[in-house]
């Protein structure tokens, strides 16, 4: 089982989703961020007040798959969040060392497979 | 019949210069009012886009009111109501020379005042059509715009119905406050716009949602009590068709706004907010061109009636290729097409003292209003169409679609309408050793 993270643009966030559905990935969390990953920052006045901004918003994507899955998952985030420009983003995929569905107490891999609803 | 509207009284305030005072007092007040409703436009349109182009889109507005006034002022005035030819106005007034503190013909407020609220007219309608284009028009752009469609479009078509030797106006259509060139010419624009720019590159892959209903009600709502002043004050006076267009002002929309809701209720068994705001401007808009033609009763139908077109417009619309991003056509150019011709079928003279319609009599009324209601449309589209496209051979009417992604405040504006401020850092912080101002020396940055 891994933790995959994605780091995507604001603007890509749909297109994402819309890969990972087609990858047949369920079960998935999104929250925005802010962050930094070396593109060029944007300079903004306010009246007299001029600031740099060095953080720019990002969507976060945390999925967590079984080991078969996370090829399929990073390759559509990857595919869906590029552009070319700098400040496209980063995935990551860490190991997970538990997983617990809260509904049922099932653990580990059948905690990520998706059960088809009724 | 309506024997309780009646002039007598009109012409006791006038002195001996011409002048009525109270008439005078109240077009200042109807002025300031339609001028506000240019920034109320730019909140209703802000809280429909989303949070990335917010003040990109209010800005549009604001933009239209810096240059269509200096261009009213130059040359606008002049084109729509000086002399010249039934299509088009000479330059007499060009730079307002001629222009004076006497009233006109007819009139018995001073020329000045009349200028400045039919400029408040030009820069709304101007402004009226960048919703067809919000999030993916260049700032630079509309602003250059502006300034060719107020002279091109705007001020031919108030020619043809407001001066006395307007081609329409020859031919006694009745338009009270502008169907012709406000609502049908920036709907009919606006469609033109929407075609030559192009749909934004997210239209009809994502949903784009409104990022403040609170904004576009209260901009409406504030359209809504600028329109006392537009529709009102189209009367010039405080007597005569003044009391009859301030009251329309009130039924047509309040109408409109309970049909919406109906059909809103009946649809999906809940009233919308975003449509209620919708409601009022469609509402306001119908009533427009008919404010000081029809009776009461009438304008509270108009208000109904005109909520239908514009509905099933906007219901219709997003399910085409046609990215007209927040239904100018719909809310403004089908509203006011419905409006002219009502006009032809409800005017009635013992309420205008000037006509009736085919209901009371005068069906040739109907013919004249088909003629405006088929003549706007036209000229505004083709118009409004060859100037963009001569714009975009020019240069780039839209932004990269980089920017159009990361959202116009920041790539037009250099700014955003929601700050964090985190990771915000000072460009030129002031170094804390330096207290006194006159000792720091201009660093480069």
């Amino acid at each position: 089982m891994k933790l995959v993270i994605g780091i995507v643009r604001p603007e890509k966030a749909n297109d994402v989703l819309e890969a990972l559905y087609r990858a047949k990935v369920r079960g998935l969390s999104m929250s925005r961020i802010r962050g930094h990953g070396g593109e060029t920052d944007s300079v903004e006045t306010y009246r007299g007040t001029t600031v740099k901004v060095e953080l720019a918003d990002k969507i976060r994507f945390e999925v967590g798959v079984s080991d078969n899955f996370v090829q399929p998952t990073v390759d559509a985030i990857a595919k869906a969040a590029q552009t070319g420009e700098v400040g496209d983003g980063k995935i990551f995929v860490v190991p997970v060392e538990k997983v617990v569905r809260i509904r049922t107490g099932e653990e580990d891999t059948a905690a990520v497979t998706p059960v088809l609803e009724r | 019949m309506h024997d309780f509207i009646s002039f007598p009284g009109l012409l006791a305030a006038v002195t001996k210069d011409g002048i009525d005072s109270g008439a005078t007092a109240w077009m200042l007040v109807a002025t300031a009012m339609v001028l506000m409703m240019t920034p109320a436009l730019g909140l209703f349109y802000a809280g429909l886009v989303r949070a990335k182009n917010a003040l990109n889109t209010f800005m549009m507005s604001l933009g239209a009111m810096a240059v269509a006034s200096i261009t009213w002022g130059a040359v606008g005035y002049s084109l729509a109501f000086g002399k010249g030819n039934g299509f088009i106005g000479d330059l007499h007034f060009a730079f307002l020379r001629n222009v004076t503190n006497g009233p006109q013909a007819g009139l018995h407020i001073p020329e000045l005042v009349f200028v400045s609220f039919q400029a408040s007219f030009c820069i709304i309608t101007a402004a009226l059509i960048s919703g067809a284009v919000v999030e993916r028009m260049r700032f630079g752009a509309f602003l250059a715009f502006v300034p060719l469609w107020a002279c091109l479009v705007y001020a031919p078509m108030a020619h043809w119905v407001w001066s006395s030797d307007g081609w329409l106006a020859n031919r006694h259509v009745m338009d009270f406050a502008g169907g012709v060139p406000v609502e049908m010419a920036s709907g009919f624009s606006a469609l033109a716009a929407a075609v030559v720019v192009g749909a934004r590159k997210d239209f009809g892959r994502q949903a784009v949602l409104p990022h403040n209903g609170v904004y576009a009600l209260l901009g409406a709502s504030l359209l809504w009590f600028g329109w006392f002043g537009f529709n009102a004050g189209s009367a010039f006076t405080t007597g005569g068709q003044a009391p009859l267009a301030f009251i329309n002002t009130l039924l047509a929309p309040a109408a409109t706004l309970s049909v919406w809701m109906l059909i809103d209720y009946l649809r999906g068994r809940k009233a919308t907010a975003i449509g209620a705001a919708t409601a009022i401007v469609v509402g306001a808009v119908g009533i427009t061109p008919a404010a000081g033609f029809v009776s009461p009763m009438s304008a509270i139908l108009l208000g109904a009636l005109a909520a239908l077109p514009a509905y099933t417009l906007i219901v219709w619309r997003p399910r085409t290729r046609l990215d007209e991003t927040l239904d100018v056509l719909a809310a403004h150019g089908l509203a006011g097409f419905t409006g002219i011709l009502f006009i032809g079928l409800f005017a009635q003279a013992s309420w205008n003292l000037t006509g009736n319609g085919l209901l009371f009599g005068n069906p040739i009324q109907l013919g004249r209003q088909a003629l405006a209601a088929g003549a706007a449309p036209v000229y505004a589209f083709a118009g409004t169409f060859v100037l963009l496209k001569l714009m975009s051979l020019v240069g780039r009417i839209r932004v990269h679609e980089a920017d159009e992604g990361q959202g116009l405040d920041v790539s037009q504006h250099g700014e955003e309408a929601y700050t964090h401020g985190e990771g915000a850092i000072l460009f030129r912080p002031l170094e804390p050793e330096l207290e006194d101002a006159e000792e720091r020396t201009p660093s480069a940055v």
